[in-house]
């Protein structure tokens, strides 16, 4: 993984100082609420519903067991025990005090972690696939792009204060696990018929109030023209984005309004200017960055471990535990091991500090001491040998992170809603804590197969709850709260935006609805099609007609 | 007569701002004085207004510098409005008239400006701040130095950190 030299070093000790001055100057009323507030947010601090809430960016997913350690000890020093990661590889704690926040970004520093940028209207922190660099199915490293962009957009002078937030997502495999094309900006890594490195750019995907699939404006862009792209990219949006309105702010609405064509015209013409100029990348500075994320030092292992082959055979839990929760690597006799972040009556994506501290004596037991986080808010061991599988899942069994649920109904990935964030309708955790209790039976949930639960409080769809196969999103009726449902959703390639089923329910009805829904599922389900398989075969007048009976089904407007 | 900062130094200033008339006519330009004149304005009495050492030109966030292009090049004073510090805009405005236009002038911010926006200023070709009257002018010259390293390019610092740590 990358390392800090000084200079990377000096810059976010830099800003470490000058947000314990801003800090100082606000409590001494030298600086107001309204100016403190934007400063404060790019340094990933909310004035939340009980008390701040710190987000400290995971740049792309990576973490280093030291690292994982100082995490779990912010949480115990200044917080209640427990961390909540996020659906955008960031880590969040929702109860530290005001006045210690300049101490805990210091204390990040110490191991290379910021807050930098990790909230505000400004270019966030860039995300990319949990798997980069050791899935099966990678066709470029996105690692050494996603570090490359991290250092462009850290502190870029001329787009702090962009017309809205900002978000870059970057995949280099088969599948998109980045979910790309629900990002202001989404870039394939991708190598053209001459075998040069370079990149598809999609723009203006996004979720929200207004959910849009990104359009591909740049099918291949030379790799090192990467920065004075994304210059004019974000150069027409800071200057023709919409301010006048927050909710028309982001760049998916001026690609809207302007068609993805002519948008694209428009950044062509501003590049022109910028291409071959300064940012161009040089091949010197590919290389050392790219050097940072070489394979560790795997053994020549001859293929799959016998042991393990033996143990899967003979124990029906362990089986399942690697069926969900193991994914496929590059090397031979090596796994990917997924830790579920969603046991039964734990809040989605929540770890207390003493698993953090776990699962980095597991990352250096287990893993080269690394260790990644997915944006469906579970933690990732990249590098453990098939022959550890089994001491890992009764380690993980031990500590909590061995539901074998991962891409399962109850993997459901949930924003902090109603309980602790200011900006929520309604609560989440409780909705995605009551369909976890009513589809506890692993059994029955395995053979569902594979279903996306994705739920927000709010239309701010931190929840992605527009590209779950099941959404939920929480809405505010005369100031109670009421659920909205959506069928049909999906992220990856094929990325899709789900449709409103109906009217919305009430809380205590919503394990009804969901279980419903999956029975409609179950009825029509042809041997092992998944859900999102028979959605669209059946479409949604089945599912409409059980969850609202006795109502006429109304077709659907063509 | 009030204070701002220019190439660091606090300095005394005088110059007058003119706005747009409410009716959107154009205000007189005063026979003397250092004056700044809307955008809209110089375009259209450049005939008369350029020949005048001490006549600058002031930018809203949504005018274009395009609008003036290479005629940046004979002013002495731009300045650029900031109605809010969150409205970037600004900052596009000021490389733009740095790096496109050849502007080398005095480039002045004002409006809400304050310490914690000068830095990104600094960058983007700014030398001169009017800092809001509210504000502690000496404090907010020491943003100036909140970073003295960077990754990207500016108009400070055209060579970006990846070109100058391949050259170390």
């Amino acid at each position: 993984m990358y390392v800090y030299d000084e200079i990377d070093q000096q810059i976010v000790d830099a800003r470490v100082a000058q947000f314990r001055d801003q800090t100082r100057r606000y409590l001494a009323g030298e600086l107001t609420e309204d100016e403190f507030r934007p400063l404060r947010l790019q340094n990933g601090l909310y004035i939340q519903r009980h008390a701040p809430m710190l987000r400290v960016a995971i740049p792309y997913g990576e973490l280093h067991s030291r690292q994982i350690r100082v995490l779990a000890e912010v949480a115990r020093k200044y917080d209640r025990d427990y961390a909540h990661f996020t659906t955008r590889q960031n880590i969040q704690y929702n109860w530290p005090a005001l006045e210690n926040v300049p101490q805990i970004l210091a204390d990040l520093a110490t191991v290379q972690m910021h807050a930098v940028q990790t909230s505000g209207n400004c270019i966030r922190n860039t995300t990319s696939d949990q798997f980069a660099g050791v899935a099966h199915d990678e066709i470029i490293d996105p690692r050494p792009w996603c570090e490359i962009i991290r250092q462009w957009s850290t502190f870029h002078p001329e787009f702090a204060h962009l017309p809205r937030k900002f978000k870059i997502a970057v995949n280099g495999a088969a599948e998109d696990r980045s979910a790309i094309l629900v990002h202001d900006i989404g870039v394939n890594v991708v190598r053209n018929e001459a075998g040069e490195t370079g990149f598809q750019v999609y723009v203006g995907g996004g979720l929200g109030r207004t959910p849009i699939i990104g359009a591909l404006i740049k099918p291949f862009l030379p790799k090192e023209h990467l920065l004075s792209y994304f210059d004019a990219v974000l150069r027409v949006y800071n200057r023709y984005g919409r301010r006048d309105n927050k909710y028309k702010a982001r760049i998916k609405i001026l690609v809207k309004a302007m068609t993805p064509e002519a948008f694209a015209a428009k950044v062509e013409e501003e590049w022109a200017f910028l291409k071959d100029g300064p940012q161009t990348l040089t091949q010197a500075e590919i290389d050392r960055v790219a050097a940072f994320f070489v394979d560790p030092a795997y053994e020549a292992l001859p293929g799959d471990d016998a042991a393990f082959l033996a143990a899967k055979a003979s124990n029906p839990a362990f089986a399942r535990w690697v069926e969900r929760n193991v994914f496929g690597h590059k090397k031979p006799g090596y796994a990917c091991v997924t830790l579920s972040l969603k046991a039964r009556g734990i809040a989605p994506g929540d770890a207390s500090d003493k698993q953090l501290d776990d699962v980095a004596d597991l990352a250096d037991k287990f893993s080269f001491s690394e260790v990644r986080v997915s944006h469906d808010q579970n933690l990732i061991l990249p590098y453990v040998k098939q022959a550890d599988l089994f001491a890992v899942w009764e380690e993980a069994k031990r500590i909590g992170f061995a539901t074998p649920n991962v891409g399962l109904l109850t993997d459901v990935i949930c924003c902090p809603g109603g309980d602790f964030c200011s900006l929520a309708n309604a609560k989440s955790i409780p909705i995605a804590l009551a369909i976890e209790e009513r589809f506890d039976n692993l059994d029955y949930l395995h053979d569902l197969g594979e279903i996306e639960l994705n739920m927000s409080g709010c239309m701010n769809a931190c929840g992605h709850h527009h590209i779950g196969n099941i959404g939920i999103l929480g809405v505010d009726k005369n100031g109670s709260e009421w659920y909205q449902v959506s069928l049909g959703g999906r992220q990856g390639d094929a990325a899709s935006i789900g449709k409103v089923i109906g009217p919305s329910f009430a809380q205590d009805d919503m394990p009804d609805v969901i279980e419903k829904i999956i029975n409609v599922f179950v009825e029509n389900r042809h041997g092992d099609e998944r859900f999102i398989e028979v959605f669209d075969r059946i479409g949604m007048d089945p599912f409409k007609a059980k969850v609202y009976p006795g109502k006429v089904v109304a077709k659907e407007a063509v | 007569m009030s204070q701002i900062i220019v190439d660091r130094q606090i300095v005394e200033d005088s110059t007058q701002l003119l706005r747009l008339n409410e009716d959107g006519s154009f205000a007189d330009v005063p026979a003397t004085g250092p004056v700044l004149v809307p955008l809209k304005q110089y375009l259209a009495q450049k005939e008369a207004l350029r020949a005048r050492g001490d006549v600058g030109v002031w930018f809203a966030p949504d005018d274009e510098p395009e609008d003036l292009g290479a005629d940046a090049q004979a002013l002495a004073v731009i300045a650029v409005e900031f109605p809010a510090f969150t409205d970037g805009r600004g900052f596009s405005i000021g490389r733009l008239l740095r790096e496109r236009y050849g502007y080398t002038g005095q480039l002045r911010a004002f409006g809400d400006v304050f310490k914690d926006t000068i830095n990104y200023l600094y960058r983007c070709g700014f030398n001169a701040f009017a800092v809001r009257a509210d504000k502690d002018i000496a404090e907010a010259a020491k943003g100036l130095d909140d970073f003295t390293e960077f990754y990207q390019a500016s108009v400070q610092q055209p060579v970006p950190l990846f070109r100058r740590r391949t050259l170390a």
